[in-house]
């Protein structure tokens, strides 16, 4: 039989708040366990919870990048298990009424474009962190990233393939990336994906038994358990077996997925609404501000660089790939004047540049009004392309104003007609051979005589108006 | 002496410490002597002491129920599970106190969690009632009503419910205010169930009692229910007079097995009330009857929760385990038989299957409790009703059957499902036993109560002059 699967994701993106969720504790990564840590996210007694704005507002703004309703109201909830990194016994999160629903994620293919309806986005507490090769035979706890606001996403089964998962999630980073509401670390935590998948005999409608895949840390882990997976459910179905219903851990080294124990998932997680803390409003005032206030969105962007600057697809794809290097991008592009030039020049020196010496757009030490300034003198014929290459590592290296740092390492182009005449005439007198084998139809002869032109004014010629005097004498 | 002539005192320039130096005397001499009451669980030394010369309870002694976290002295919750511990930060409500200069003397006994009505349940012994040793104060906050009523402090803090602070106070012959949900930080009480508690306090008098309210009362950005409102006069109102007072007797609370006694008292604290101008007429509250079940429903599941948290990973007593669940086992097994009952009940009633059939139903009869207490108000100002069933029952008399505890909360539990100020005061006593008689205002009105029930204070005292 021919087998279609059927796949949800939910991702967990960490907001970037400066402080926790409920605590005035700072969310960083990688200090010394259990120094950022108060009463409330230790979960001390008679400490309570007092919820951070930062992380509502970054919340709406990133349910509202994902096309979803965000609601004025919705409850906070209290997940209850024990587990010694989770302080309190439970977990602060929504639960049947999440701040935000209804939403869509549109993402382009191989196979063209796909959309994946988003269910609910609902914000909650991240727990702690249990260490289990710290101290031999023990768990040790951090708590640092107890308290760290978080949203959960999730998706309705609408994906039928690992890649296009794949796909979707790059999306979706990327999304969440542009409208700076998460770093989207997977490395850090600050992203990760779960996702649920079952298989139905391909053109029907129902849906078959799930099982769920956790402790996948990239894009890639997740492509990859998702193929295994499909294959192996394919394989217990087309030998006439059934799908448990369960949760399967993925071991990135082995490359395998292993079943939860059963003990790990039995949990009846008694929620109910948290009784510290009144319902989570939201003005819909802000939520129409938050609105207004959303950046254009990668896709758009995309389209927008293709239509109206006429770039190719391909290269509107990589310079909306990140918003600090489109918006770099169209700063440059808009003082050249020229986007077609403005974004060969962003995806080849300065490309070559950020990748050789580790720069992104904001950290890389050449601004986009320099950038353009160089750029401009290139057009104007001032300096020569290849002399504007070293002018830009110059300028990323010690700084200064592509005018004078040009002037200084002495590449300007001599454009001085009496000056590059002197030169063509010299030329054409010490070469007569090769000047009668042009106006004998020899055409290609003339790159020669460039090149001798070139030399004789050590580099220091403008090309194309060199051109345009050697073809002016030799028509003559 | 009295909170305000202390304070008054002491502002005109007695030494701050001296009144806390001779409670703590006096507390220390009696609580060691025959009649010692166990109402303390810690005392400060004297060397601890502070105070202030300034302020609304400038040298106030005061007494803290020992679930309300402190720094220099534990904070037990009357719990083996917190035995010793010292909390690293402050109540809010303690802090107000000892900001307005009230010194605190000590931590006063509770029933373990402020789960229970006598004050049995402490793992630090029983608190016995002051005005017959063999009968029980009161609770959950019977430490706190016994030492006021004893005179060791003329105020102490008590945390309320379902009626741990009126029931008590009733118990105690002492005064016991439960304000309006929202209207006192919870941050620094340990929780029992959260929608349900409120700090309150007690006092000999109405005008202690509704002074250490003042003090306490506010908006508190740590407590996400505390309610940003000003905070009325308190301690003025109960000389405002009941005259117009419109007073409200809801059938309800005066039930055909009611001891004769306490109706007896109920009756003749209304004549005094119509004697002063108020106005009384019947009134009923019809989803009285679904209070206890829907509070027992509540209560322990928000407790089950709350108490998730004493693991013995992070504070406290951990008990030894060769892994995580034996750790756990071990470490709750230090909760008392009462504790373990509600945490039972409320996992129960949280579980899968059967949240709707329990919480769900218990929410919405909490609604329709609510829903009784805003149309009543929308006739009377205030209603009046016993605190207790009875005055204080014998140590014993109740420990096997959770069921009659439970019931003698019947009276008090209406106002904290629906959020609403009560406080008891006392109408008299029975065969040397004093009873207390509630006043329920609407929200926020918590004035209207103080000013009924000065009032009914000032009727008692002129007739003992």
């Amino acid at each position: 039989m021919t087998w279609e699967a059927v796949i949800g994701i939910e991702v967990h993106a960490q907001l970037r708040t400066a402080r926790k969720l409920f605590c005035a504790d700072e969310v960083i990564f990688g200090d010394a366990p259990n120094t950022h840590v108060c009463p409330v996210c230790l979960g001390l007694p008679g400490a309570l919870p007092a919820t951070n704005p930062e992380a509502v507002r970054l919340a709406v703004r990133s349910a509202l990048s994902l096309g979803c309703t965000v609601h004025p109201e919705s409850v906070w909830a209290r997940k209850n298990y024990f587990y010694p990194d989770l302080p309190k016994g439970y977990q602060i999160t929504q639960f049947d009424r999440p701040i935000a629903t209804d939403g869509t994620v549109v993402f382009d293919t191989d196979d063209g474009e796909k959309s994946v309806r988003i269910r609910r986005v609902h914000m909650e507490e991240d727990a702690g962190k249990s260490l289990h090769d710290r101290i031999p035979g023990s768990t040790a706890v951090d708590l640092n990233r107890a308290g760290t606001p978080l949203v959960e996403i999730v998706t309705e089964p609408d994906l039928h393939s690992p890649e296009d998962t794949r796909a979707f999630l790059s999306a979706l980073k990327q999304t969440l990336e542009y409208v700076e509401v998460s770093d989207c670390n997977m490395e850090e935590g600050s992203l990760r994906a779960d996702a649920n998948i079952s298989l139905r005999p391909a053109g029907s409608s129902g849906l078959g038994v799930k099982t769920e895949i956790k402790n996948v840390n990239s894009f890639s882990g997740i492509q990859r358990a998702l193929e295994i997976e499909i294959e192996r459910q394919r394989h217990v179905l087309d030998g006439g077996g059934t799908i448990q219903q369960q949760t399967l851990l993925w071991d990135d080294h082995k490359g395998k997925v292993r079943p939860m124990r059963s003990k790990e998932e039995s949990h009846d997680y008694r929620y109910f609404p948290d009784p510290d803390l009144p319902p989570l409003r939201v003005a819909p005032e802000a939520i129409r501000e938050a609105e207004k206030a959303l950046p254009e969105l990668p896709r758009a962007r995309r389209y927008r660089l293709q239509n109206e600057l006429g770039l190719a697809p391909y290269d509107a794809g990589v310079l909306t790939q990140s918003r600090v290097t489109a918006d770099y991008f169209e700063d440059v592009s808009a003082q050249v004047g020229d986007a077609k030039v403005a974004a060969n020049w962003m995806m080849g020196p300065v490309q070559a540049l950020m990748n050789d010496r580790g720069y992104d757009a904001i950290t890389l030490p050449v601004r986009p009004a320099q950038l353009a300034d160089l750029i401009g003198l290139v057009l104007d014929g001032t300096v020569s392309e290849g002399g504007a290459k070293k002018v830009l590592a110059a300028i990323a290296e010690e700084g200064g104003e592509p005018r004078a740092v040009v002037q200084a390492m002495g590449l300007l182009q001599v454009r001085d007609e009496g000056q590059l005449f002197s030169w063509v005439d010299a030329t054409l007198e010490s070469h007569p051979t090769e000047a009668d084998r042009y106006r004998g139809g020899e055409k290609k002869i003339l790159g020669f005589l460039m090149g001798q032109v070139m030399k004789r004014s050590k580099g220091q010629a403008d090309p194309r108006r060199v051109n345009e005097l050697l073809v002016d004498r030799l028509d003559r | 002496m009295s909170a305000s002539q202390i304070a008054e005192c002491v502002r005109d320039g007695e030494t701050p410490l001296g009144p806390a130096r001779s409670a703590l005397v006096a507390i220390s001499e009696a609580e060691s002597g025959p009649e010692a009451l166990n109402a303390f669980v810690s005392l400060n030394p004297e060397s601890a002491l502070t105070g202030a010369s300034s302020g609304l309870l400038a040298g106030v002694p005061v007494a803290i129920k020992d679930n309300l976290a402190t720094t220099d002295l534990p904070t037990t919750c009357g719990s083996k599970i917190l035995d010793g511990h010292v909390f690293p930060f402050e109540a809010t409500v303690v802090r107000r106190l000892r900001e307005a200069g009230g010194v605190i003397v000590g931590k006063t006994n509770l029933d373990e969690f402020a789960m229970g009505s006598s004050t049995e349940n402490s793992a630090f012994g029983p608190t016995l009632n002051p005005h017959d040793r063999d009968r029980v104060p009161g609770g959950s906050s019977g430490g706190s009503a016994a030492a006021v009523a004893a005179g060791y402090t003329p105020i102490a803090l008590g945390s309320d419910t379902g009626g741990s602070v009126r029931q008590p106070a009733s118990f105690c012959g002492v005064v016991g205010i439960k304000p309006t949900y929202g209207r006192v930080s919870r941050y620094g009480l340990v929780a029992f169930a959260s929608s349900l508690d409120q700090v309150g306090t007690f006092g000999r008098t109405v005008r202690d009692a509704s002074l250490a309210l003042e003090v306490i009362s506010g908006h508190d950005p740590r407590d996400s229910t505390s309610v940003q409102r000003e905070v009325p006069d308190f301690s003025g109102a109960g000389e405002r007079g009941v005259a117009g007072l419109r007073i409200g007797v809801p059938d309800e609370y005066l039930p055909a097995a009611l001891d004769p006694g306490v109706r007896r008292l109920i009756n003749e604290a209304l004549e005094r009330l119509v004697d002063r101008g108020a106005v009384v007429s019947r009134v009923s509250l019809p989803h009285t009857n679904y209070a206890i079940p829907t509070y027992y429903v509540l209560a322990p599941a928000e407790a089950s929760s709350n108490l998730a948290r004493y693991d013995g990973a992070r504070f406290g007593v951990r008990g030894e385990g060769r892994d995580i669940g034996d750790m756990y086992r071990a470490t709750r097994d230090a909760f008392g038989k009462e504790v373990k009952r509600r945490i039972m009940l409320g996992t129960y009633v949280l579980s899968a299957g059967y949240y709707d059939e329990y919480y769900g139903t218990a929410q919405r009869a909490r609604g329709l409790i609510a829903q009784d207490f805003e149309a009543v108000f929308k006739d009377v100002d205030v209603l009046f009703t016993p605190t207790a069933p009875t005055p204080a029952f014998n140590l014993g008399e109740n420990t096997d059957d959770p069921v009659a505890m439970y019931l003698s909360d019947v009276f008090t539990v209406t106002a904290n499902l629906a959020g609403i100020p009560g406080m008891s005061v006392p109408i008299g006593e029975l065969g040397g036993l004093p009873v207390g008689g509630q006043f329920l205002a609407p929200w926020w009105e918590e004035q209207t109560m103080i000013a009924a029930a000065g009032a009914l204070e000032a009727s008692f005292a002129e007739e003992s002059t």
